[in-house]
């Protein structure tokens, strides 16, 4: 979010204006009086467009800027609730400019993105006048030394008078991007203001959840608990890869290319059972064993919308005596939890003794099915049926 | 033949007195890979055990290099030390580097592969389940159970997808199947493969399978159509999937590509590649494909 983004930035010396967090109209108001004079208040969601949907909005004092919060907390931006807004005081640009260093797949490296048409509708300058955007590519060995930096305040043509100023600004940020581990770092606007001052009136950075975890305990503190939908945070807590999605079919599997293919294949037999779509997302990784497979469960049986659950799993590096014992233990721990129908799909290594295991069982909530397309299919069917 | 490992590779594990490498280490030994030894400075000059074989332990890639004639790597150290381990590896000029560590920070995979530039080494991953010629020699972590040889080459970003295509496939057989990894920067691309595989007089015909995000496979499909003559089917998973982390405004300038399965499939489609909807429908392309050959 916004104002995470600009912590970081005045974290490494880039120009911005931190502003009050404010989460009641109350707190907004309390913060403008405080400014004086002129605000800003603005919704701070993971989303673009936060002006056109009426999340910014320009506040000549402090009642106005009260008022204007109590309409933007609790709107919805592009499906996400604002819980709150960021109070700056207004420090109206005299131009707009575009900066930005991301990761680039294609190129397998760094580059950088600048132009000083830009601002807020970068993406249309891009297509209409994209000679005025210029890319330029970083070396990741080498980064952005001050030679570098020169060379991109010249190539993207920033006013000679800012050319000091904006070389610095863009080391800054590189330091942001390499030392933060971001695989994006963005300042939309990067305004000139009164008095020919550079100031990053807003951005946004995305880190790398690798790094994070590897490097950089503090990234924890920008995840935002309330955000996240309450399945999805207690899964978390379990230490499971799972994002709930609307539909009625539960989804296990293991490998994150096997579960979206699984999502497909669920989605594509729902066609033939009254639409039913996949309920979530749930990578239980390689080593499925009892604990897994019942936090797993759990998570999802707790899914008012889900009505059937679907277990795909290949037996790579897991066995599927393993898988198998570990659907059994699950259903022991959850006792009289378990309550919808299981559809088991088991294939790979040591697979006939995980399916005689199930057999073996014979749990009236567990159907096995040998293919995934036939067990999708099986799924969906419950799920419809239910 | 194959691609990048045959029956001659001898195979060293950087990483392999821990818990992943010495696990599959064992593994690679039952399968019949001929692994010469492991790397870890602080246990040089010991050995250790692993699948009924004697494993010496070097201080260094290039000992180890040296002493065994080692032509392969497969790391399985931790993310946090996986840069300097590939780094070194590199340094020692190793013609193979197969890089399995899952969480690697991206940033350090693209310091990496900015420095094998002009370098001898091949690197393949991170994050990824490496590469299988199968009754011949094995890098990584992909059972040596489930297909044996024949003349379907097999390219995937994704572990469990791999697997699944080679038991669907598994009365053809692969020349080679290999998993480049699912992260944003790796070191093999599919583009890579496909090259290589194309090159191969054993593969017929390739299986390539891809996932949503970033613009490879529309990048492949575009190689495809100039320089692959040999049939190519082609598997795309994530088409329900929910829409990842965006890129702001400067990931739709930069690719011009949604990244999205539809995106993929169309572009593949374009280049005259068959794409299934589903593994076993995708699968039964390649039947097709193989009846016809």
């Amino acid at each position: 979010m916004e104002f995470q983004a600009k912590e970081l930035f005045a974290k490494h010396g880039v120009a911005t204006t931190l502003g009050v967090v404010a989460e009641t109209p109350e707190a907004a108001r309390a913060a403008a009086e405080e400014m004086g004079g002129v605000t800003v208040v603005k919704a701070q969601v993971k989303a673009g467009g936060r002006g056109k949907a009426g999340g910014v909005k320009i506040a000549k004092t402090a009642d106005e800027a009260e008022s204007y919060a109590r309409d933007i907390l609790g709107m919805e931006i592009k499906g996400l609730t604002v819980n709150r807004v960021l109070v700056t005081p207004a420090t109206p640009p005299v131009e707009e400019y575009y900066f930005s260093f991301l990761l680039d797949r294609s190129n397998r490296s760094h580059l950088c993105i600048a132009s000083v048409e830009g601002g807020v509708e970068i993406e249309e300058v891009a297509k209409t006048n994209p000679e005025a955007v210029r890319q330029i590519r970083i070396d990741a060995l080498e980064g952005v030394t001050p030679e570098k930096a020169a060379a991109i305040v010249d190539e993207a043509k920033f006013p000679a008078e800012l050319r000091d100023q904006a070389i610095e600004m863009v080391q800054k940020l590189w330091k942001v991007y390499v030392e933060e581990d971001a695989t994006l770092v963005e300042v939309n606007p990067l305004a000139r203001l009164e008095g020919d001052k550079l100031e990053a009136l807003d951005g946004k950075v995305s880190l790398d959840d690798n790094a994070s975890e590897v490097r950089h305990p503090d990234h924890a503190q920008f995840e935002i608990r309330e955000e996240a939908d309450p399945l999805e945070a207690k899964a978390k807590d379990k230490g499971l890869n799972y994002v709930k999605l609307d539909g009625q079919v539960g989804i296990i599997g293991n490998g994150a290319g096997l579960v979206m293919s699984t999502l497909d294949v669920v989605a594509y037999a729902g066609e033939a059972h009254g639409g039913v779509k996949p309920a979530n997302f749930l990578d239980i990784g390689g080593g499925a064993n009892a604990q897994v497979m019942a936090d797993g469960l759990d998570v999802i049986l707790h899914d008012a919308q889900v009505k059937s659950v679907f277990v795909n799993v290949f037996g790579g590096i897991t066995a599927c005596d393993e898988v198998a014992n570990g659907i059994k233990g699950a259903l022991e721990i959850l006792g009289d939890e378990a309550s919808k129908p299981l559809v088991v799909r088991l294939d790979g290594n040591n697979v006939e003794e995980g399916r005689r295991i199930l057999d073996e069982l014979n749990h009236p909530l567990v159907t096995q099915v040998d293919t995934m397309d036939g067990a999708a299919d099986k799924a969906a069917e419950l799920a419809h049926r239910a | 033949m194959s691609i990048y490992l045959n029956k001659d590779s001898k195979i060293i594990v950087q990483g392999m007195t821990g818990g992943m490498g010495a696990k599959h280490t064992t593994l690679m030994v039952e399968s019949g890979a001929d692994i010469v030894g492991g790397v870890n400075a602080r246990k040089a000059g010991t050995t250790v055990e692993l699948g009924g074989k004697e494993l010496p332990v070097f201080g260094t890639v290039e000992e180890a290099m040296k002493e065994t004639g080692a032509n392969v790597s497969v790391a399985f150290v931790p993310p946090a030390f996986t840069k300097d381990a590939c780094i070194e590896a590199i340094d020692a000029e190793i013609p193979l580097l197969v890089v399995i560590t899952e969480g690697v920070p991206v940033l350090d995979t693209a310091e990496v592969v900015a420095y094998l530039e002009g370098k001898s080494t091949r690197m393949i991953g991170p994050n990824c389940p490496g590469i299988i010629t199968p009754e011949e020699s094995l890098a990584g972590i992909t059972p040596h159970t489930i297909a044996g040889k024949g003349p379907v080459g097999l390219v995937s970003k994704s572990g469990t997808l791999t697997y699944q295509m080679m038991y669907e496939l598994k009365d053809y057989g692969f020349s080679t199947a290999i998993g480049i990894g699912g992260d944003p920067i790796v070191g093999t691309t599919h583009i890579d493969a496909l090259e290589a595989f194309e090159n191969d007089p054993e593969t017929k015909a390739i299986v390539m399978i891809g996932e949503i995000g970033g613009d490879a496979e529309e990048r492949a499909a575009a190689y495809i159509k100039e320089h692959v003559t040999k049939p190519v089917v082609g598997y795309v998973a994530g088409f329900t999937a929910p829409e990842g982390k965006t890129m702001g405004h400067a990931g739709a300038i930069v690719s011009g590509s949604s990244g999205t399965a539809q995106a993929k499939k169309e572009a593949l489609e374009a280049a005259g590649v068959k794409v299934g909807k589903t593994p076993s429908e995708t699968a039964a392309l390649m039947r097709e494909v193989l009846q016809d050959l």
